[in-house]
C-alpha cells in the first residue's frame, strides 16, 4: 500500500494550476514509493518538473528524448538486473510520446518483456507544443492542428485503443484510470508495479489550458468523462477485462459543453449530428465494457 | 597471442574482454559479425552481460543511455543508416555525459543505397560530442576499444566514443592480431565506477532542460572535456604501450614525414595503401610522407600544425564530403594550418567503396603540385 503521507513529486514545479498531469505524477510517485527509478519522455511534465537546476522529482529520474522512454527503461532494467538491484522502473510519458512517436520503442520493449510499469498520462493532445492533435485526441476535439472551422468539426478520428494494442503484446497487466479517482489510480499503479513484466496504465489527465476550462474544474471534468462513458476505467489481466467502473450514464453533452475544445459543437449553432456521433462512441464503450448500471425499474 | 582472425571477431573479442554489463545492438551490414559474436559469447557464458535485442538502432543506443545512467559499462555497434537513425540519441548521450562505447564499421550513406565503405556516417556526427577514434588495421581496431573505454570513462572526461574502422576492408578481412588476455585487460581497464548514477538511495535527475541562462555553459563544459581528452588519451595510450608494446599516446602519427616535401593526410585503412605508395615513391627519390589521424575528435589541430610545419604542400584524403563545401578533414587541416603559407589541397575519394590503389595515391601526389585546390578524385568521366 502507498504511504499516503509520502510525497515524492515536490511542490514548486511549473505546471498550470489545475494540471491533471501534475496530479497524476504526485499520485503515481506515491504509489511507486522511493525505491523506484522514473523515466520521462519529452513533454509538458518533463518541462514543468525539471527546469535546470531545479527538479520536482525526489526519486531518481531520467529524461532522454521524446520517443525513447521505453528503450531507456529497457536499458535501466538490464543494468539493474546485472548489478543485482531491485528498484522498480516507472515510465511517465504523455499521450503523444505513447500513442504516436514512441510506438516503435514501446512495441519493442513490451515484446521483449522487460519488467517495468509504463504510465501514460493522457491529456489527449500535444500540450507542451501548444495543443496539437495526437492519436489520443478524441473525435471532434478542436486542436491547433485539427481546428474546427467552416469545413471541419475538429479532429476527424476517434481515439486510438492503446491499451488493446499493449494487451495484444501479451502485457500481463493493462489498466485505465483517472486522476478523478485517486484510490483507483493508486491501487492500479501498485498492482502494475507488483506485476512482473511490462505493465501499462493509462491515466486520464485533463488539461485545463489545452481543453479550455477553469483550473478548479479539472476533477469535475475528469469525473464527467467517466460518467458519460467517454472514458472507461477498467483493468485487463492477461488480456482479459477483469474489472470495470460502472456508472449511471449521463448524456455526452454534459461533458462536451464544459470545454472550449468542443465549443464549436454548440455555437454558433448546435451540431446535433456530431453530438449524436459522439454519443454513439459512448454507447459503444458502454456496450463493449458493460459500464451501465441497470437501475431497478420494473419493465 | 597472435591469431589470424576477422576484424569483426577481433573487435568482438576485445569488447568481451572489456566486460560490458549491457550490450544493446541491432544488426546492419557490415557491423553484424560483431554483434553476432557478442551474442554467441553471452549464449556460451563467455560474456556475463545483458544482451538487449532491440527493434532498431534508435532503441539500441537509447537502451545504452538507460544502462549507462544506471551505472553499467555499456556497448553498442552500428554503421551508416543505423547511425543516422540513432543520430538524435548520439547527441543526447554525449550531452548526458554517458561514456558509452560504440563501434562503427564505416559505411556510405544512401541514397543511393550502398553497403560499401566510406566515412560519411561517423564524420557526419563529428559535432555530436563523441570522441572519435579511427583504426588503420585490425590490431588498431582491437586495441582502440580498450583505449576508448579507459578514456571515455575517466571522471574528467565522461564522454561517449566511436571506435571507427572501415567496413568490409577491415571488418571482414582476416589479419594477424595480437589478442590480449582477460588478465591483461583487467589490469589495464578499471571497473566502471561513475560518480553519478540513477540510484534510489541517492536520487538525482538526469537529462533536465536548460534555459538560455544555462545551456551555453553545458556545451562549453563538453568542449572542455573534449580538449582534456587529448592528455587523457596520451596517458592511457602510453600506459597501453608500456603494458602491451603498442603505444597509442599520439593522436596522429607520421610516416617518413621528417624530411618530406609533400605530406599526405589520411585516416583509416587507406593509410596502409598510402604507406606502400610512399615506399615506392621514396625509392624513386620523391620526398613524400604520411600524417595519419588516429583521433579525429578531439581534433589534433596543434599537433598537426607542428608535424606539418616543415612540408611544402599537403594533400588531404577524405572518404567523406560535406556537399556544397569540401571533405571534412581537408577543411579542418586547412584550419589547423591557418596562418602558415603551406598549401592544402583536398581530395574526396573512395566514396561508396570505390577502390583506392597505390597508383591513385601517386597520381594525387603529382596533382598536389599543380592541380586545383579541392576535387573529387577518380570520377568516371563517362558517367557525368
Amino acid at each position: 500500500m502507498a504511504e499516503k503521507t509520502c510525497e515524492l513529486f515536490d511542490c514548486g514545479h511549473r505546471a498550470c494550476g489545475g494540471c491533471g498531469a501534475a496530479l497524476a505524477a504526485r499520485l503515481v510517485t506515491k504509489a511507486a514509493g522511493k525505491d523506484s527509478i522514473f523515466v520521462s519522455s519529452t513533454g509538458c511534465m518533463e518541462v514543468f518538473s525539471t527546469p535546470y537546476p531545479e527538479t520536482a522529482w525526489k526519486v531518481p529520474w531520467i529524461h532522454s528524448l521524446f520517443e525513447n522512454a521505453a528503450a531507456v527503461a529497457s536499458g535501466i532494467e538490464a543494468a539493474l538486473k546485472k548489478q543485482g538491484r531491485k528498484e522498480k522502473i516507472v515510465i511517465m510519458a504523455g499521450d503523444g510520446a505513447t500513442f504516436d512517436i514512441g510506438m516503435i520503442c514501446i512495441s519493442g520493449a513490451f515484446e521483449r518483456g522487460h519488467d517495468f510499469t509504463y504510465i501514460c498520462y493522457d491529456n489527449e493532445a500535444y500540450m507542451n507544443t501548444g495543443i496539437q492533435r495526437s492519436g489520443a485526441t478524441p473525435y471532434d476535439a478542436s486542436t491547433t492542428t485539427s481546428p474546427a472551422g467552416k469545413c471541419s468539426f475538429g479532429n476527424k478520428r476517434p481515439k486510438k485503443d492503446m491499451p488493446a494494442i499493449l494487451a495484444a503484446h501479451g502485457a500481463p497487466y493493462v489498466a485505465t484510470t483517472s486522476i478523478a479517482y485517486p484510490a483507483d489510480l493508486l491501487q492500479k499503479v501498485e498492482k502494475a508495479i507488483a506485476t512482473p513484466g511490462p505493465s501499462y496504465v493509462q491515466v486520464h489527465a485533463p488539461c485545463c489550458t489545452g481543453w479550455g476550462f477553469e483550473g478548479e474544474q479539472t476533477i469535475a471534468i475528469a469525473k464527467l468523462a467517466i460518467e458519460t462513458g467517454l472514458w472507461v476505467n477498467y483493468e485487463m489481466i492477461d488480456g482479459k477485462i477483469t474489472k470495470v467502473k460502472k456508472v449511471v450514464r449521463k448524456p455526452v453533452e454534459e461533458y462536451l459543453k464544459t470545454q472550449k475544445r468542443f465549443r464549436h459543437l454548440f455555437k454558433p449553432i448546435r451540431q446535433d449530428a456530431e453530438i449524436a456521433a459522439i454519443q454513439a462512441i459512448a454507447d459503444k464503450n458502454a456496450e463493449k465494457y458493460g459500464i451501465d448500471i441497470k437501475l431497478n425499474k420494473k419493465e | 597471442m597472435m591469431e589470424i582472425t576477422e576484424g569483426s571477431h577481433a573487435v568482438a573479442e576485445a569488447v568481451r574482454l572489456c566486460r560490458p554489463q549491457v550490450v544493446s545492438a541491432y544488426p546492419i551490414t557490415p557491423q553484424t559479425h560483431i554483434v553476432e559474436a557478442l551474442a554467441d559469447f553471452v549464449a556460451n557464458g563467455q560474456l556475463d552481460a545483458e544482451y538487449i535485442t532491440v527493434e532498431n538502432e534508435l532503441s539500441a543506443l537509447s537502451a545504452c543511455v538507460g544502462a549507462s545512467a544506471a551505472g553499467s559499462r555499456t556497448y553498442s555497434a552500428t554503421t551508416s543508416q543505423g547511425l543516422m537513425l540513432m543520430a538524435e540519441v548520439v547527441f543526447n548521450a554525449a550531452g548526458m555525459r554517458l561514456p558509452i562505447i560504440m563501434s562503427i564499421a564505416n559505411r556510405a550513406l544512401g541514397a543511393p543505397l550502398s553497403i560499401w565503405n566510406d566515412m560519411q556516417d561517423s564524420i557526419s556526427l563529428r559535432d555530436s560530442g563523441w570522441l572519435q577514434f579511427y583504426a588503420e588495421d585490425n590490431q588498431e581496431a582491437t586495441d582502440l576499444h580498450l583505449l576508448a573505454f579507459k578514456v571515455a570513462e575517466d571522471n574528467s572526461i565522461q564522454l561517449p566514443a566511436f571506435v571507427c574502422f572501415d567496413g568490409f576492408i577491415l571488418s571482414h578481412t582476416y589479419e594477424p592480431v595480437d589478442m590480449l588476455t582477460q588478465e591483461d585487460v583487467d589490469k589495464y581497464l578499471p571497473k566502471f565506477n561513475p560518480a553519478e548514477r540513477l540510484d534510489a538511495a541517492d536520487p538525482i535527475s538526469f537529462g533536465m532542460y536548460a534555459t538560455p541562462e544555462y545551456y551555453l555553459e553545458f556545451r562549453y563544459e563538453m568542449d572542455q572535456a573534449q580538449k582534456r581528452a587529448k592528455d587523457v588519451i596520451a596517458k592511457a595510450g602510453k600506459e597501453f604501450g608500456e603494458m602491451f608494446g603498442r603505444d597509442y599516446s599520439a593522436l596522429i602519427e607520421g610516416y617518413r614525414l621528417e624530411d618530406a616535401d609533400t605530406a599526405i593526410v589520411a585516416m583509416g585503412s587507406i593509410c596502409g595503401t598510402v604507406k606502400d605508395a610512399i615506399d615506392e615513391m621514396r625509392t624513386a627519390g620523391m620526398k613524400v610522407g604520411l600524417l595519419k589521424i588516429r583521433v579525429f575528435r578531439p581534433f589534433p589541430a596543434e599537433e598537426i600544425a607542428k608535424m606539418l610545419s616543415h612540408v611544402k604542400r599537403v594533400a588531404v584524403l577524405d572518404k567523406n564530403i560535406s556537399l556544397g563545401a569540401k571533405g571534412a578533414t581537408a577543411m579542418e587541416v586547412r584550419d589547423a594550418l591557418y596562418g602558415s603559407a603551406i598549401p592544402v589541397k583536398g581530395y574526396v575519394l573512395g566514396l561508396g567503396g570505390r577502390d583506392v590503389r597505390k597508383r591513385d595515391i601517386k597520381e594525387i601526389v603529382a596533382f598536389s603540385e599543380k592541380g586545383p585546390n579541392d576535387q573529387f578524385y577518380g570520377l568516371r568521366k563517362e558517367l557525368i
